[in-house]
């Protein structure tokens, strides 16, 4: 290498450089077209997209369905209906904010439901002891999830997939395929019906399930917006080698995510249980992929550190929407499922066109 | 300008690491002085990665001795290091791309609000999070990101260097790290990230500025430090020796102990 063309070279193209203007860091605005424009609101506020598709699914379905639709009675009726589906949705929304994906949480619903069952009615233990340790199950659950994802660096799909099938066959195995009761839980442990029972707001009836569903909605915000845990576990999705040497126990991170996820599993448990009234080994079968559904149309990204958890919501609202809605027009069963997997590919074909800067 | 009994910032002496038959870490020795810029340069598979790796935690080396301020020091991690008061910018930036600029620059290293709301509920104080990134950017001359809400992803690569050296530079104590900081850099850019060094190492801080980039090595270091098959074999000075000797040094073409200068000029 010559030593001095080199220093010239770099000499001049360098005073070229400098001569052109300094302010490489500005940010002109100048007029973009409609779509950029479109891009940047989306990637701003990613929990638009959601809101506007139920937005319009409620005035499309009030003005075709009218009164109906419309009534007190029915709108509580589908937030009754996404409870479950809304509790472990918070659930799967933390695990693919580090883009993990979470195949388990409908098994870990129906084993830790089954375990509150059996501790409560058949064992005459005290029913907040059941119910307690019922939410204890979960959380282990979750994080027998954690260690495998992070200790054995399996990946979370794989390793969800595994427990999936292991749980529900412990669940089988545990209550003996057996139900347990509406009466019977009436009678040992009337604190695992709670939440199917109902108060009246507004001229709607809540449960207290769907109430405790938003309370969490609002509790999972506070965390991931307020506090270095939220940060953090944004950080880890986004980009895990960069948060680990910003200095954030990564591992820490995960384990901890899918511990709290795999407590709200038994949330939802818990919920489940008033809301059918008995504990049923068979229950909840798709909820592990309903759960994904909502997450996904909530506009949160499979890839990890994007996201909002209202999103969940909204996404759970816009499905409950779709099927009560077509319901109540008189669709065949078959389109409301038709319909949800449209809204699926275009929450993700938009999620793509959104992620790119 | 450096002289030669300024005081040491960060010493090593004989640091050894080895991954099975390699041997990354040969005995290497490094000396960095207060507020200065200390050049490593090497070719690749030199070793600097894990000399800088061992000086900045996120490598432990199976030998040798680690000195900061005098005092010796083992890192466990890099987070050890930080607390130590070295900063480094990696070359991957450790940067949360969809996080904004202010979160970006606490990341790892939050603000609680007072009182009960901080130690009960674990609040972030978010405002004076923002205020004070703000303030630690216009001191280092990158106010013209005018919005810290803004992600880091919709920044340009220079505009994210800044925000990677600006998170350095404000929490770093003693010695900030900077591994590769202008290799994906248009022209103006590297510029900026130049003067952006300089400006560190004149607040008072020592610069370690790693760079396969000669003419930018030789126009911000005071001193540069050789590195070849594992160890130290030159320190220089640009102005004892030419870009084309670092290079002929740095690959073996030159024994250093045959320039004029010796291998030890600086």
């Amino acid at each position: 290498m010559s030593n001095t063309t080199v220093k010239s070279a770099a000499a001049e193209h360098e005073l070229v450089a400098a001569a052109a203007s300094g302010d490489f860091a500005s940010f002109k605005r100048e007029s973009e077209p409609l779509l950029t424009r479109l891009h940047r609101f989306f990637h701003r506020y990613p929990t638009a997209a959601p809101a506007i598709v139920l937005l319009m699914a409620v005035l499309v379905f009030s003005t075709l369905i009218g009164d109906r639709f419309l009534h007190p009675f029915n709108l509580s009726l589908i937030v009754q209906q996404v409870t479950i589906i809304g509790i472990l949705g918070i659930a799967q929304t933390l695990i693919i904010l580090t883009a993990g994906i979470d195949l388990s949480v409908g098994a870990i619903m129906v084993l830790t439901s089954v375990i509150m069952g059996r501790f409560g009615v058949e064992y005459g233990l005290s029913p907040i002891l059941a119910l307690g340790f019922g939410l204890f199950a979960g959380a282990l659950a979750g994080y027998i999830n954690g260690l495998l994802v992070t200790f054995f660096r399996l990946p979370p799909f794989i390793v969800t997939l595994g427990t999936w099938n292991i749980f529900f066959a412990l669940n089988l195995w545990y209550s003996g395929s057996q139900t347990i009761r509406s009466q019977a839980i009436d009678a040992a442990a009337p604190i695992l019906h709670w939440t199917g029972q109902s108060i009246e707001l507004l001229g709607a009836r809540f449960t207290y399930g769907s109430l405790m569903m938003l309370v969490l909605f609002a509790i999972v915000w506070y965390a991931l917006n307020w506090t270095a845990w939220g940060r953090h576990v944004y950080a880890t999705g986004d980009d895990p080698a960069a948060a680990r040497l910003a200095g954030i126990r990564t591992d820490r991170i995960l384990r901890s995510v899918y511990i709290v996820a795999g407590f709200f599993c038994a949330v939802a448990a818990w919920a489940l249980i008033g809301r059918i009234g008995s504990v049923s080994p068979q229950a909840g079968m798709m909820a592990n992929l309903d759960s994904i559904t909502a997450v996904v149309i909530g506009g949160c990204s499979l890839f990890g550190g994007r996201g909002s958890i209202f999103g969940t919501l909204l996404g759970a609202l816009v499905v409950g929407v779709f099927r009560n809605g077509l319901a109540l027009s008189g669709v065949d069963v078959l389109w409301q499922d038709f319909t949800v997997g449209l809204l699926i590919i275009i929450a993700v074909g938009l999620d793509q066109w959104i992620r790119k800067v | 300008m450096t002289t030669e009994n300024q005081k040491l910032v960060l010493k090593a002496t004989q640091l050894v690491k080895r991954y099975g038959h390699v041997t990354a870490i040969d005995g290497a020795d490094f000396e960095l002085r207060e507020g200065e810029i200390l050049a490593v340069i090497g070719d690749n598979g030199a070793g600097k990665s894990s000399l800088i790796k061992a000086l900045s935690g996120a490598l432990v080396p199976d030998a040798g001795e680690i000195l900061l301020d005098g005092a010796p020091v083992q890192f466990k991690s890099p987070m050890d290091a930080r607390k130590a008061g070295i900063e480094t910018v990696y070359q991957n930036l450790a940067v949360a791309p969809s996080l904004n600029i202010a979160d970006n620059l606490y990341l790892g290293r939050e603000k609680l609000k007072p009182g009960i709301l901080g130690k009960v509920f674990k609040m972030l104080d978010r405002k004076a999070m923002h205020e004070e990134a703000k303030a630690k950017l216009a001191e280092l001359g990158l106010l013209t990101i005018q919005n810290i809400h803004q992600a880091v992803e919709t920044l340009s690569g220079g505009q994210r260097q800044g925000v990677a050296v600006a998170r350095s530079a404000a929490f770093a104590k003693h010695v900030v790290i900077m591994d590769e900081p202008t290799a994906a850099l248009g022209v103006k850019e590297s510029r900026r990230v130049l003067n952006l060094i300089r400006d560190v190492r004149d607040r008072g801080l020592s610069v370690v500025l790693i760079s396969h980039n000669m003419p930018h090595v030789f126009e911000v270091a005071d001193r540069i430090h050789i590195h070849r098959l594992g160890k130290r074999v030159a320190v220089i000075k640009p102005d004892t020796h030419s870009m084309s000797d670092a290079v002929a040094i740095m690959t073996g073409a030159m024994d250093p102990n045959e320039h004029p200068a010796g291998a030890f000029a600086a």
